[in-house]
Order: C-alpha cells, then sequence, then structure tokens
C-alpha cells in the first residue's frame, strides 16, 4: 500500500449553518484518477475547494477535520497558501481564460511564482500545452487572445495553465460540463496520460464519464460520503442501496 | 387615435426630449464661441491683466486653475483609487464599510459651497495653512474623491469574480491578482470617474471661492502656500464685480474655461478607448 498522497479525516463543513459536509474521510491514492460523483448539493465542489484552500475566499463558513497534504496539514500555520495553490491546481467547471493571450494565460502562474528566465518559460509554456493536448492547435497564433479559442480549446488551456506550475495534484471541477462529445473525449484522454505524473481529483459531469475515466470512486449523497471503493466497483456492484439507486438512475 | 399614430406621437415626443438636451448645451457653446472668439489672442492667453482687468490677459488665472486641478489630483487619485481598492478588494462587508460606502455616496450629494466652508474651516484656519493652492486642492480633492470612488467601485465590481478565483488556484495572492487582472480591466471605468471628478473640480467656484481665489493678484504663485488667481472665480469676478468690463472678454475668459474642460474630456475620452480596446474577455 502506497502513502496516500491526500488524506481528508473527518471533515465536516458549513456555509452559515448549513453543512454540506458531514464527518468525511477518505485517502486519495496518488499517481491515479479519483472521481468523486453524486447529485449536485453532496459537497463534491466544496470538498475540492477545501483542499487548496479556495474557500477561504468565500466568507461566513466554517470547517472541522483535517486535510493532509503529503503528510502536512494544508490548514497548518506554517501552510503558505500560494505554494498550496501552486502545488494543488484546479480547472474550473467553465472555461475560464484571464484577458490577454494564450501565452500570457499559461505564464501567469509561472511568472507570479517567480520565474523569469525565457528560455525557462518558452520550455513550460510548450510543455504544459502539449500535455493537455493542445499544442498541435496553437503553436502558430501563441500571441492570439485566449478568447479567440474554441470552448473546448479553452477548456485544455485552463489545463495547461494549471499544468504549467507542475502541481503535484490536479482538482477537476466538471471539467468538461461545458464542451461537446469530441472536446470531452480529448480531455478524458489527456486524463490518462497525465494520471502518470499527476494525482487527479475529478468531479465529472455525468455518471457515464465518472465510469470512463476512476480509478477509485467516491459516491457523495447530501453531504455524506456514501460509499468509497477502488475501480468501477461501484458502477458494477454498489455496496450501498443509495449508490445502486443513484447509478441504476432511481435516484438523481 | 389609431396605434399609427399613437406610435408616431410617441417617437415625436422622445425626440423632442432629446432635442432639449442637445439644443442648450449647442446654444451655450455656440454664443461663447461666436462672442468670445475675437477676444483669444496670444496676449489674451499668455499676459497678465491689468487696468482693473479690463486690458492685458487672463494668464495667472489659467495658470492657476491647471495648478489648482494638478494639486487636486495629486491628492485625489492616490486617496480615491487606493481607498476603492480597500474597499472592493479586500475590506470585509461590516457595518463600517456598509457606512463609509453610504457616506461617499452623501458625500457626492453635498453642495460646492459647503465644501467651501469646510476647507475655509479646516484647512485655512483651523491646520493654519492659509488661503493658498495646498488648501485650495485639498478642498476640490474632497469634493473630488466620492465621485472618483463610485465610479472606481463600480469598476472594480464590473470585474467577474472568477478573475480572482482564477488568479488565487494559480498561486497569485490576492493583491497579485488585483494588479495583474483587475486593475488593467477596470482602468478605463476608473480613469473616467477620476476625469469626471477633475472636471467638476476644475470647473467649480465655490470650494475655492475661501480657500484660495485671488481676486486680482497679476503675478503667478510662488509656492503651494501661495494663493492664485483661478478661472472659474476670475469669470465670476469680471461678470459680476467689476463695472464697465467689456463683455468680449467675459466671453474669452468663458471660451478658454471651456476649452480646457472639454479637451480635457476628449483626453479622457482617447485614454479611456485605448485602454478598452486592450481589453479582452
Amino acid at each position: 500500500m502506497v502513502d496516500p498522497k491526500i488524506q481528508i479525516d473527518k471533515v465536516s463543513y458549513a456555509y452559515g449553518e448549513n453543512w454540506v459536509l458531514r464527518n468525511v474521510t477518505l485517502d486519495i491514492v496518488p499517481k491515479s484518477v479519483t472521481v468523486f460523483f453524486g447529485p449536485a448539493g453532496g459537497g463534491k465542489t466544496s470538498l475540492l475547494r477545501l483542499i487548496n484552500r479556495l474557500n477561504d475566499l468565500v466568507e461566513g463558513t466554517q470547517m472541522t477535520g483535517r486535510i493532509l497534504l503529503d503528510g502536512q496539514d494544508v490548514y497548518g500555520s506554517d501552510t503558505y497558501i500560494p505554494n498550496l495553490r501552486r502545488r494543488v491546481g484546479m480547472v474550473f467547471a467553465l472555461p475560464l481564460p484571464l484577458p490577454g493571450t494564450i501565452r500570457e494565460n499559461v505564464l501567469y502562474g509561472p511568472k507570479l511564482a517567480g520565474i523569469r528566465n525565457q528560455s525557462r518559460l518558452d520550455e513550460i509554456l510548450e510543455r504544459s500545452l502539449t500535455q493537455a493536448a493542445l499544442w498541435e492547435e496553437v503553436k502558430d497564433r501563441i500571441d492570439h487572445p485566449a478568447i479567440s479559442l474554441s470552448g473546448g480549446q479553452q477548456q485544455r488551456l485552463c489545463i495547461a495553465r494549471s499544468l504549467a506550475l507542475e502541481p503535484d495534484v490536479l482538482l477537476l471541477d466538471e471539467p468538461t460540463s461545458g464542451l461537446d462529445p469530441i472536446s470531452t473525449r480529448k480531455v478524458e484522454d489527456s486524463l490518462f496520460e497525465l494520471k502518470q505524473q499527476y494525482t487527479i481529483i475529478i468531479v465529472p459531469h455525468s455518471i457515464q464519464q465518472a465510469a470512463r475515466v476512476a480509478d477509485q470512486t467516491a459516491f457523495f449523497l447530501m453531504g455524506d460520503l456514501v460509499e468509497y471503493a477502488p475501480g468501477k466497483e461501484i458502477f458494477t456492484q454498489p455496496g450501498d442501496k443509495r449508490t445502486e439507486d443513484y447509478v441504476t438512475g432511481r435516484l438523481g | 387615435m389609431s396605434r399609427y399614430w399613437v406610435q408616431r406621437l410617441g417617437f415625436a415626443l422622445l425626440g423632442l426630449t432629446a432635442l432639449a438636451v442637445v439644443v442648450p448645451i449647442l446654444v451655450v457653446i455656440g454664443i461663447i464661441v461666436f462672442e468670445g472668439m475675437g477676444a483669444i489672442s496670444w496676449e489674451f492667453i499668455t499676459a497678465m491683466p491689468f487696468d482693473g482687468m479690463k486690458q492685458g490677459g487672463i494668464f495667472p488665472a489659467l495658470v492657476g486653475t491647471l495648478l489648482l486641478t494638478l494639486g487636486t489630483a495629486l491628492v485625489a487619485i492616490p486617496i480615491g483609487v487606493g481607498g476603492t481598492i480597500y474597499l472592493a478588494e479586500y475590506a470585509r462587508d461590516t457595518w463600517v464599510t456598509r457606512s463609509i460606502r453610504l457616506a461617499i455616496i452623501n458625500l457626492a450629494g453635498i453642495p460646492s459651497i459647503v465644501y467651501g466652508l469646510f476647507g475655509l474651516g479646516m484647512f485655512v484656519l483651523f491646520l493654519k495653512i492659509g488661503t493658498s493652492i495646498l488648501a485650495g486642492a485639498l478642498t476640490l480633492a474632497i469634493m473630488t474623491l466620492p465621485v472618483i470612488m463610485s465610479t472606481a467601485e463600480e469598476a472594480l465590481r464590473a470585474v467577474p469574480t472568477e478573475f480572482r478565483t482564477v488568479s488565487a488556484s494559480l498561486g497569485g495572492s490576492r493583491w497579485q491578482g488585483i494588479r495583474y487582472i483587475i486593475l488593467p480591466q477596470a482602468l478605463p471605468g476608473i480613469i473616467t470617474g477620476v476625469i469626471l471628478g477633475l472636471l467638476r473640480a476644475a470647473g467649480e467656484t465655490a470650494p475655492i471661492l475661501f480657500t484660495v481665489a485671488a481676486f486680482f493678484l497679476p503675478r503667478l504663485p510662488q509656492s503651494p502656500f501661495d494663493q492664485t488667481m483661478a478661472l472659474p472665480y476670475h469669470l465670476y469676478v469680471i461678470s459680476t464685480q467689476v463695472p464697465g468690463m467689456p463683455l468680449r472678454i467675459q466671453h474669452g475668459t468663458a471660451l478658454v474655461l471651456l476649452a480646457l474642460v472639454l479637451s480635457m474630456n476628449l483626453v479622457a475620452t482617447i485614454i479611456r478607448s485605448y485602454f478598452r480596446r486592450k481589453r479582452q474577455w
């Protein structure tokens, strides 16, 4: 058994008095794809945003429990949040290119991290766009505005932008919800490449997608972690009645 | 009456209201340009007034207004923009920040003579700065702040929240997100607010009445603690306080003030459209 990359330990989380996660405990296996799935409002996105502390930006929330990244408490007092977010990249449900060119988007993070060397930046640019399966399509218009790309390309640009920081972990929050099937396929294909190097947690936009990409699967319902199992077991032999109801379409 | 005629009537009424806005502006500008052109000469712009201001030029008033506007900008822009960035991007939503916002909105509605009296009491007398460019610029700056802050805050809030989230998720500190993403996007709106505020400052009479403006001072100010003439006050003086003042000079002075304000407006529009073109999202 390899050491878990991330340990989520009895985490509960509330917006005001509304508890969206209740006592969730699970370990994330390194260099694999872990799927958080379940109906809307299950707390999946909140849990993702707790891992890279993006929910710090939201006022009026409370959290109990611990989240450990490589054994280090991410809510510990010695965590430098920008560094945490460089290690834990995130891609959002909608493609959100920043204002500016394709190049500027990819290099935004590395430049903030203090990388100034031009050949190093060029290298990062090509590597991350290649990893996101976008390089061939954009290499001749790297200085065009990012919004001139199609939706699917924009989303892969956002993936490249996260990869530019060489994170350990990649959080993907319904990354293909706004995309057509072909673009979705391209993004999913790149996941199989990426998991050689990165620990990936994805909130899929459908059960089918969950089944396609999962190495481990966690099923969330109304803030509870109902079931967590390796492989695609959950879809074929659900251990819990509620999981079965959802997977077979009786719930949701 | 048929629907057709109701519609025609509606259009006609709307057209009239539009006309009611445009015509006065054109008439005012037209009269001032027509009557004032004759007074404009190199001497009028660059010479000191003499013979009870009936002869010579308006040079000290022009320089005074430029200096006052510059001083106002130096005080109001950093405080206004900085304060707004704090309010819009950093401060949490508490009753304190809410009352600051309320204060800003209310400040915008205060008559300018009240600012003038406040400036007299606060800067000239209490802080013992004396009647001076500094006191005048500070007074004008306070009057300008609400205009700058309310437009700047709107401009900052118009930038999608997601940009802040994305910047943070890429390891950006809050300030880096503001510096590299939010401010460049909000800049056209902020510049608009700054220019609107400064234009008002350049044209106001009441706030400078007791704080800086000199009735007749045919020399340039020597320091920020010096008094100066200023165009709006000078216009007021030669229009109402000097018997037998040639109408030509009054119109000429009005024309210079108008040209100054309109050209500032033009420059602002050009700067704004330049930054708008650079904006992409």
